[in-house]
């Protein structure tokens, strides 16, 4: 790595691996968007791969190689558990459901003593390196992005525009929606565990309600018709508060205000484009 | 001979009302099949049924023999069955060539790792699809606008491309569910052509229409429902001069003066 690149990314640290990690939950939510879904669970998933990283660092003392692919196991199994009952729901209530399903976690998180209670957990090593975090995001675009050109990508899209429609044609719509949830909480499950890994501490309050609609922000202002629109989203949410740091306690109104905006102005999002399949 | 698509006691209940109430329908191979009835007879509850959309109350679906009561719609799009809706439902933002691609998704094999290698196997399939759906176009008469927004298309285009993309699968039993609603009789016209061809190609029509020119031009077989209940099954010819078709349609007192007129030497 030249010298400069190292000095800069010393610099901006965290900042830079914000990017990357919220990047990757952005991708979390297109998945679930991409099918026609409005889950709030992103989150959940991002704190149950966060918890369950930490717990296998500090309590087993597992090196990060093995605990990073290890993360999205247990968001893998929750994703599982609540599919079958939760995918039968559709639009706001599927979205209900999953907000209700991040409260129960931090209940959990809150109330269980091992889990570090309402202090949450600290002292976790920084291991989180640069090169994690963007190598899992530009592997997760590409391929969101070929599968999205595909008769894969296809089926979502019909499912996404008529449910109803799409399944006449012999499209599974459990299924898939199975798979994108599945999908997606592996996704979020890593983010958690890369933002545990890079800020040494969680707690209960970080994967509740208000970072779920920041998630689902992130795909509304980008636009959720291929990968790059929420990534885009992603970044510039993240980016907007540093650039605004005098207006610090604005933060919140500004976000709002562009969520406004965009919603009014831009329903599609910035990148309003729908992905295009080669038609040989 | 077993028929190729048949209906045995099918029943849909809703509360305090029976859409589709004991109906006994065989659909012979390779022909064309006319559902007709006044409105409210049950003709889309039973395509419903038929296609899995909604459950019965009671009673199966077979096709080739095989019960299909409890099959999933997808299941059984995968078997063979087909069909359009009586309210265009198109992939608006989708290309005309797309929607088509669609229809083709039982026929895909590649897999999720496949996809994303993009392997050799893969472009050969997606190119075989292609080449299937733009067929499928010409036939309908859309291959020049394969191109296009499906959502651009005029009415009369969505309806043919919804036919396309239900038939290309090639399937055994297409259900078009009036297929002729909003055309002009030119359009009708072509549309009765392109039910023949259909036909010819090997599969089986079952539809439903309330154009009688039509209906009595391309079927070989009527079936007439009324309040859910079946109440004739033959030849068109025979559905015209059957009272309790007129009855349905024109109500007992004309239905009753036209038949004595009939007899009348």
């Amino acid at each position: 790595m030249p010298g400069w690149l190292d000095d800069f990314l010393w610099t901006y640290q965290n900042l830079v691996h914000a990017l990357g990690i919220n990047g990757l939950l952005a991708l979390s939510m297109y998945v679930v968007l991409a099918v026609g879904q409005l889950s709030l669970g992103q989150a959940a998933f991002m704190g149950l791969g966060a918890y369950s990283s930490a717990i296998m660092t500090l309590k087993f003392k597992l090196p990060f190689l093995l605990v990073l692919p290890a993360s999205c196991i247990a968001p893998a199994l929750f994703a599982l558990a609540i599919g079958a009952p939760t995918l039968r729901l559709s639009g706001v209530y599927l979205a209900i459901a999953t907000i209700g399903l991040g409260e129960v976690l931090r209940a959990v998180y809150i109330n269980v003593d091992w889990l570090g209670g309402a202090l949450g957990l600290s002292g976790i090593p920084d291991s989180a390196e640069f090169w994690m975090i963007y190598g899992l995001l530009g592997v997760a675009v590409v391929a969101l992005w070929l599968v999205g050109r595909s008769g894969i990508g296809r089926a979502m899209e019909a499912i996404r525009e008529d449910e109803t429609a799409a399944q006449v044609l012999g499209i599974n719509l459990a299924r898939y929606r199975l798979g994108a949830l599945l999908t997606s909480a592996v996704l979020a499950g890593l983010a958690g565990a890369l933002g545990a890994h890079s800020s040494s501490f969680i707690g209960p309050n970080e994967y509740g309600f208000e970072p779920a609609v920041t998630i689902l922000s992130f795909a509304l202002l980008g636009g959720s018709g291929t990968p790059l629109g929420p990534v885009l989203g992603a970044w510039i949410l993240t980016l907007l508060p540093e650039l605004l740091r005098g207006f610090s306690d604005l933060r919140l109104v500004f976000n709002g205000l562009i969520i406004v905006l965009v919603v009014l102005f831009l329903p599609a999002g910035l990148l309003g484009v729908r992905m295009r399949r080669r038609a040989a | 001979m077993t028929a190729l698509l048949q209906t045995q006691g099918l029943t849909r209940r809703y509360a305090g009302l029976i859409a589709v109430d004991g109906v006994d329908m065989a659909v012979q191979a390779g022909s064309v099949h006319a559902l007709i009835g006044p409105n409210g007879a049950g003709k889309t509850t039973l395509f419903n049924l038929i296609s899995g959309l909604e459950i019965p109350s009671s009673g199966t679906v077979r096709l080739r023999g095989q019960d299909l009561t409890a099959l999933p719609a997808d299941r059984r799009t995968a078997l063979g069955l087909a069909r359009t809706f009586q309210n265009v439902r198109v992939f608006a933002a989708m290309t005309v060539l797309e929607n088509v691609l669609t229809g083709l998704h039982p026929c895909r094999a590649a897999g999720l790792a496949a996809t994303i290698l993009r392997t050799p196997r893969f472009r050969r399939e997606e190119r075989a699809l292609v080449e299937r759906a733009r067929a499928a176009l010409d036939m309908v008469g859309l291959a020049a606008r394969a191109g296009e927004r499906a959502g651009g298309l005029s009415y009369g285009d969505q309806r043919r491309l919804e036919i396309a993309r239900a038939m290309v699968p090639e399937p055994a039993v297409v259900l078009l569910d009036e297929p002729a609603a909003g055309m002009n009789p030119a359009e009708t016209e072509t549309l009765a052509g392109l039910v023949r061809r259909i036909r010819d190609l090997g599969t089986t029509v079952l539809l439903v229409e309330h154009d009688m020119g039509f209906v009595m031009d391309i079927s070989d077989t009527v079936t007439v429902l009324n309040f859910g209940r079946l109440i004739f099954s033959g030849a068109p010819a025979a559905a015209r001069q059957a009272p309790e078709v007129l009855e349905a349609y024109l109500g007992h007192k004309v239905a009753a003066r036209l038949a004595a007129r009939v007899q009348r030497p």
